[in-house]
């Protein structure tokens, strides 16, 4: 029990608890029936694995998490609920049976491949030996860049990057056009509110 | 996250994020009539494309240099070891992601937001 306490396994207690949490989350997610407190547990849940990302040395990805997961998805899922009912259908019990067995089965093949999987910050591990030790040799020379992340995605792989934000400006696009701009619509929901209202008065 | 530049990992992405953030907690808050006055849903958009043509407008100036597309060693002319144009190649770059992201993330919201709710029965 003393070992559990050492100053080595205080990133695997932390590992371990955020897990948990993670886990809890994911449980109280699947069995709640009200939308809004889904919706806020999806965002408690993305900032929990922000934190966890964190701790396995993820910076990035942990504050894209945090940014887009706990922030983003967060208010667009809120606005979303407002236009559908506050609770989810109840469902029947056996409806219940065959997604569990599809996720049983996913995560036994999950725990499986996880076997074959180098350990956290491996030197000899395929994504450090090959191309990535490349990229963190020849970096300095070739760009006087201080971060070899942000050499990779803007310098190396600039084309990809612009790709990226293509695909989030079309995404844009795509959601403008199929449920309009907003300015319009929300006019009209004004107007209807202030008829409504003015019907209220007269009844 | 924005101003960091090409010293900190990525962060054109989830600055762009925060920004848009921003507008919709305001909107939260103050109501959708009021933010759509402060940040009309015409300037959103047009951010989102002024992010994507400054992104591709950096590939084109590094070609009329001389060099190839989005080649940041090129803006500048420079010989090679000058690293000049490569910060600000990502600098501008990243200026670019964003605009994009940003203008993109509250016209979503706008549309999703302002949308008029559904027709319900007793409307009818």
């Amino acid at each position: 029990m003393r070992e559990l306490f050492t100053a080595d396994s205080g990133p695997l207690l932390i590992n371990i608890t955020l897990l948990a949490i993670l886990f809890i989350v994911a449980i109280a997610i699947a069995r709640l029936r009200s939308l809004f407190a889904i919706v806020m547990l999806s965002g408690v849940y993305s900032l929990v694995s922000a934190a966890w990302y964190i701790a396995v040395d993820a910076v990035d990805v942990g504050y894209t998490e945090a940014a887009v997961g706990a922030g983003m998805s967060t208010a667009v899922l809120l606005g979303a609920m407002l236009l559908t009912a506050r609770t989810a259908k109840p469902e029947k019990p056996l409806s219940k049976i065959g997604p569990f067995l599809v996720c049983g089965a996913t995560a036994v093949m999950l725990i499986y491949a996880t076997v074959d999987l180098p350990g956290l910050g491996d030197p000899n591990s395929p994504a450090n030996t090959g191309p990535g030790m490349t990229y963190v040799q020849i970096n300095w020379f070739d760009t006087g860049v201080p971060n070899v992340v942000t050499s990779v995605l803007a310098s190396y792989r600039g084309f990809d990057t612009m790709g990226e934000t293509v695909v989030v400006f079309v995404a844009g696009l795509a959601v403008a056009m199929l449920l309009g701009f907003g300015e319009r619509s929300l006019a009209e929901t004004l107007r209807n509110k202030k008829r409504k209202d003015k019907e209220g008065d007269a009844s | 996250m924005q101003f960091h530049g090409e010293v900190g990992p990525g962060g054109a992405f989830q600055a762009g994020v925060v920004l848009a953030v921003a507008i919709i907690l305001n909107a939260l808050i103050f109501g959708l009539a009021n933010t759509m006055r402060a940040v009309p849903p015409v300037f959103a958009r047009t951010l989102a494309a002024v992010g994507v043509l400054i992104y591709v407008g950096v590939g084109f100036w590094a070609m009329f240099q001389g060099g190839l597309f989005l080649e940041y060693q090129a803006l500048f002319g420079e010989p090679p070891g000058g690293h000049d144009g490569q910060h600000a190649g990502i600098i501008l770059v990243e200026l670019g992601v964003l605009f994009a992201v940003a203008g993109a993330m509250t016209t979503i919201f706008y549309a999703l937001a302002g949308r008029v709710a559904e027709i319900r029965d007793e409307d009818w």
